[in-house]
């Protein structure tokens, strides 16, 4: 029997397969609209070569990766349909907190046996190295994985494959940072 | 018909309206299906929550269907989709970094944003993280430029590599998927009975 307390402390998500059927939908309206999919790293790329840009135009000239994002008309490179579709994404995340309950002050989530600051220390370093790994491979877990597999590019399937591989392959070596 | 942006259909400064709603619902759908907790998403990792393959795959085989269907009325012209196009070498480094980045930190880029949308300061830390490793990448970008480049196979998709067509390409992603969607349910269900189950 499940007791109240039980179903309090159960979150309220989606279920799966309608969040993904949900999912699926938004891609293929964003492929009918646009002609290519989601991106989240994009924003990131682009906050950094307007920074980079903004202290030394000379250099981001002479990078043969960024001087490809600066628009030639002196226009900002932020005024972008990644940058609009990710202040999009975060507010949709913040309605859908507020909506089921999840808003909160700053917290930090982690495994009950590992710390704080190992979390914040994990968290970190699996960032930088996603962000390396996003450009290498031409787009994150949105944009090559999901996307990218969703139009039928080998690429994007290698990304998705490789991803969840890796993930499948070293996740022994991390799971006290899990379980 | 579609896709209305390339073909001029839809202009101007639509776009961005357009990208605010899209990017909305995609980070609505992503935190109420649970990605804003990186404890969900690393349990697929360890066999404890496969949210993240149910709602990635079903995801994907609705847009993939849903694209061969619209191909078939009419309704998009795919050869206007862009197809990611594959540099070997640097994928194959690209997605084994992720890999890594996946496991330790929890998040991928889109979730994280979420997570910080609800207050979860591992979120902003994992962000942060992910800026700084562009910013390597950016500023090393002549180190490895060539290998950058390497293996350029151009806007093939894997029908090409695999000489099928896209419609048997998606039939076999949704076989796959079925097949996971029944294993990991299998999986999860042992799992669960050994480890404790906790507060999100």
């Amino acid at each position: 029997m499940i007791s109240e307390t039980n179903l309090n402390k159960k979150p309220n998500y989606l279920n799966p397969y309608f969040g993904g059927v949900l999912l699926g939908l938004t891609l293929l309206a964003v492929f009918f609209v646009a002609g290519r999919g989601l991106s989240a790293s994009g924003v990131i790329k682009l906050a950094i070569v307007t920074i980079t840009d903004f202290i030394s135009p000379a250099y981001t000239e002479s990078n043969n990766y960024m001087n490809k994002l600066v628009p030639d008309d002196g226009s900002t490179p932020m005024f972008s349909w990644l940058v609009f579709s990710a202040i999009g994404t975060f507010f949709g995340g913040l309605i859908s907190g507020a909506v089921y309950g999840r808003l909160g002050k700053l917290r930090i989530e982690h495994s009950p046996k590992i710390s704080s600051k190992t979390r914040l220390f994990a968290a970190g370093i699996g960032g930088i190295l996603f962000g390396i790994g996003s450009q290498f491979g031409r787009g994150c877990s949105s944009g090559a994985a999901l996307s990218g597999t969703a139009a039928f590019s080998f690429g994007g399937l290698m990304v998705l494959m490789l991803m969840f591989g890796t993930g499948y392959v070293v996740a022994y070596f991390f799971r006290k940072l899990w379980i | 018909m579609g896709p209305l942006i390339p073909q001029g259909i839809i202009t101007g400064q639509w776009d961005f309206v357009i990208a605010l709603l899209i990017g909305f619902a995609f980070g609505f759908i992503l935190e109420a299906s649970g990605f804003s907790s990186s404890r969900n998403i690393a349990g697929v990792f360890y066999g404890y929550n496969f949210v993240v393959l149910r709602v990635f795959f079903t995801a994907l085989i609705v847009a993939m269907v849903g694209l061969l269907y619209f191909d078939y009325f009419g309704w998009i012209n795919l050869d206007l989709v862009y197809i990611l196009p594959t540099y070997i070498h640097s994928m194959l480094l690209g997605g084994v970094l992720m890999g890594f980045g996946f496991v330790i930190g929890g998040f991928c880029p889109g979730t994280s944003f979420t997570a910080i949308a609800i207050g979860k300061l591992d979120g902003i830390v994992f962000i942060l993280g992910f800026f700084v490793g562009i910013a390597i990448f950016s500023f090393g970008f002549p180190l490895y430029e060539d290998f950058f480049t390497a293996g350029d196979m151009g806007n093939i998709t894997i029908g090409e590599i695999l000489g099928l067509s896209n419609q048997i390409v998606t039939l076999g992603v949704v076989l796959v998927a079925l097949v996971a969607f029944w294993g990991t349910w299998l999986i999860e269900k042992r799992v669960r009975k050994t480890i404790n189950p906790f507060k999100f």
